[in-house]
């Protein structure tokens, strides 16, 4: 039973790592058949860099991400701030509310939003409505509830005599956020902006229906690809991607980590003493 | 003062001494953290006002009173060490670096802390993060220091030698103290006045002295220290009667033939054979406690609890004596008849099965 149960392992990474192994090793050969690695060659990530298109999609998905992700979390720090001085059965509405749009389907999501921008685009007489700032909008939006959901249980967790202790010496309410909640709740806000500029780099449903001809981003060029046989510099791309993404996730979990490790000897120090 | 309708502070009046060691006492859950919370400026009460050398100070919110807190559980800032933890208030109110560091280094020998400067919070010991967080408020010169169970969280060793350390340091810095606790031997050691709280009502308010021997009704003499309450009357002054028998005792004005509880500490009983007794019963059960016996006797059916360094054996028909200023009497209140009784006496004092948190 032991036994089986490694070699199903074993099979579940190969499903889950070969794909990405193949395209990675795929990026460096030198010719087009996969099949065949021919030769060991840098040409693939020459050419996307010199692909100034290419780059500028780039560029595009990296810009929303960025903003989307800034403003979410100012934002969702602040909603969370909010919620969690609310009273017992309303906290817990409100906390299922800001989790429903993580559970609803993209395409479902991606389609009211771009019929909402429509409807605002025609009451406001706008020619084109669907670009940057719709863009910009609609992933702030599906990012905000990763953001309160990361915020939320750092926010629980902290001693609330912590923000007495700021006002007791003498901070005022917003003094004492800044000079000791937010250092309190900051791990939960870095892995929820993490997060949030993930789910916002590889959005393609959503951003697919809310945004026009005017600006696109790699996920949404990238699906126009596939309707003919992709370049193999793309390869070079998303090896790079899976790169940072894999960076940024492993980050995150050694913060949390770290954090975690910080309060677990806080509080054997209590018990000891 | 009301919760969710929910009244957990009833018409609490309460005059606080300049300089005073106070202590509110009492059960978890009988409102002595929420009148501390209310001092503080964490909560507002319902309807009442607070005076702060004679003006009201309700209004104020917490982060202008010149009051400072030591949390239950410290509260200790994580992210800074020792130093900055101290320097906290300081830096709000922004002094001068250099009156920073003279006031730090200065607070940090008081409290014995010298070279922890740079220490983080999480690598400290209980013991050791509870002065931090006294140094922190004390550093801020507050007229009051409120502290809220400080000691709960440290052993039985250490919480003996904080008690002497707190009441050293407030002795040096000579401001008022306003401490809660359910420990009722730390209220006894520590303070110039207690005050036992119960259901959101204040039972008494005296000194330690006052309290232990003179309580006021049945629910203080059970809560502070051990007693065996019984139902009498008084026929007319400086005479009780209980168990059918005449006592002589120096309390008066009383009605006459008004029914009392009496209160009789278990030290203040002498056993002697039993032809000398006042009163005579059987030991039912005998505890050794390292001082004292602790000796149940059964007197009629109804158990008494006598503290004695005399061996009698169980089963032994003894007699005892009390001094008159020993019996304490005091009028009938809605706590008679709910304590005193030894019939289910176990060898642990109630006190210490209490609940250690605190209500919030």
């Amino acid at each position: 039973m032991r036994k089986a149960s490694k070699v199903v392992t074993v099979i579940v990474f190969l499903f889950l790592y070969v794909p990405i192994i193949v395209l990675m090793v795929a990026s460096f050969s030198s010719g087009t058949d996969l099949a065949i690695f021919k030769e060991f060659t840098f040409s693939r990530y020459a050419e996307l860099f010199k692909d100034t298109n290419l780059l500028l999609l780039v560029r595009n998905s990296a810009i929303i991400a960025v903003l989307s992700t800034a403003v979410a979390t100012i934002l969702g720090t602040m909603a969370a701030m909010g919620i969690y001085s609310m009273k017992g059965r309303i906290r817990s509405l409100v906390m299922g509310l800001t989790n429903i749009p993580m559970t609803n389907p993209d395409i479902v999501t991606g389609v009211s939003l771009a019929l909402m921008f429509a409807f605002t685009g025609t009451v406001l007489r706008l020619q084109t409505v669907l670009g940057f700032w719709t863009l910009l909008i609609a992933h702030i939006t599906f990012n905000l509830p990763y953001v309160i959901l990361n915020v939320m249980p750092r926010l629980a967790q902290m001693d609330p005599n912590l923000t007495n202790a700021a006002l007791d010496l003498g901070c005022t309410p917003i003094k004492s956020f800044f000079k000791v909640t937010l250092h309190e709740i900051m791990p939960g806000i870095i892995s929820g902006a993490l997060m949030s500029f993930t789910m916002s780099l590889d959005d393609f449903v959503i951003s697919y229906f809310v945004t026009g001809s005017g600006f696109l981003t790699l996920p949404v060029e990238i699906y126009n690809y596939t309707k003919k046989p992709i370049h193999p510099k793309l390869y070079a791309l998303f090896s790079l991607m899976f790169i940072v993404i894999l960076i940024l996730m492993v980050t995150m979990n050694v913060l949390q980590a770290r954090s975690g490790s910080a309060k677990r000897r806080l509080r054997a120090g209590k018990e000891a003493a | 003062m009301e919760f969710g309708g929910e009244r957990v502070l009833d018409s609490i009046n309460l005059d606080i001494e300049d300089k005073a060691f106070v202590t509110l006492l009492g059960p978890s859950g009988c409102g002595k953290t929420t009148t501390l919370r209310i001092i503080g400026g964490f909560q507002k009460p319902t309807s009442g006002d607070v005076l702060f050398d004679g003006s009201s100070i309700i209004d104020l919110p917490a982060y202008k009173r010149q009051i400072n807190t030591v949390f239950q559980n410290y509260a200790l800032f994580p992210h800074l060490d020792v130093y900055e933890n101290i320097a906290f208030g300081l830096r709000i109110s922004r002094l001068s670096e250099a009156e920073i560091d003279r006031r730090v280094t200065e607070m940090l020998a008081s409290v014995s802390l010298r070279g922890f400067e740079n220490r983080k919070i999480t690598s400290l010991s209980g013991g050791q993060q509870q002065r931090v967080a006294i140094a922190r408020a004390l550093v801020n010169r507050p007229k009051v220091l409120l502290l809220d169970e400080p000691l709960g969280a440290l052993d039985l060793r250490l919480r003996k030698d904080m008690q002497t350390e707190l009441k050293k340091i407030q002795q040096e810095v000579g401001i008022t103290f306003v401490y809660v606790t359910h420990d009722q031997e730390e209220a006894l050691a520590m303070s110039d006045t207690v005050v036992v709280m119960d259901a959101g009502r204040i039972q008494q308010v005296g000194t330690p002295e006052d309290i232990y021997n003179e309580p006021v009704n049945a629910f203080v003499a059970d809560f502070i220290g051990e007693s065996n309450i019984l139902d009498g009357t008084m026929p007319c002054d400086y005479k009780v009667r209980m168990f059918g028998r005449e006592f002589e005792c120096v309390d008066k004005g009383f009605a006459p033939n008004e029914p009392v509880d009496i209160v009789i500490r278990p030290e203040d009983i002498d056993i002697v054979p039993a032809d000398q007794g006042l009163l005579c019963g059987t030991v039912t059960q005998v505890t050794f406690k390292g001082v004292h016996y602790d000796t149940i006797v059964d007197f009629r059916g109804f158990k008494w609890l006598i503290q004695t360094t005399d061996f009698c054996p169980e089963g032994s028909y003894i007699g005892i004596r009390i001094n008159p200023e020993d019996i304490q009497v005091m009028h009938r209140s809605e706590y008679s008849g709910l304590y005193g009784d030894y019939s289910s006496y176990s060898a642990e004092y109630e006190e210490l099965v209490e609940e250690e948190t605190e209500e919030e």
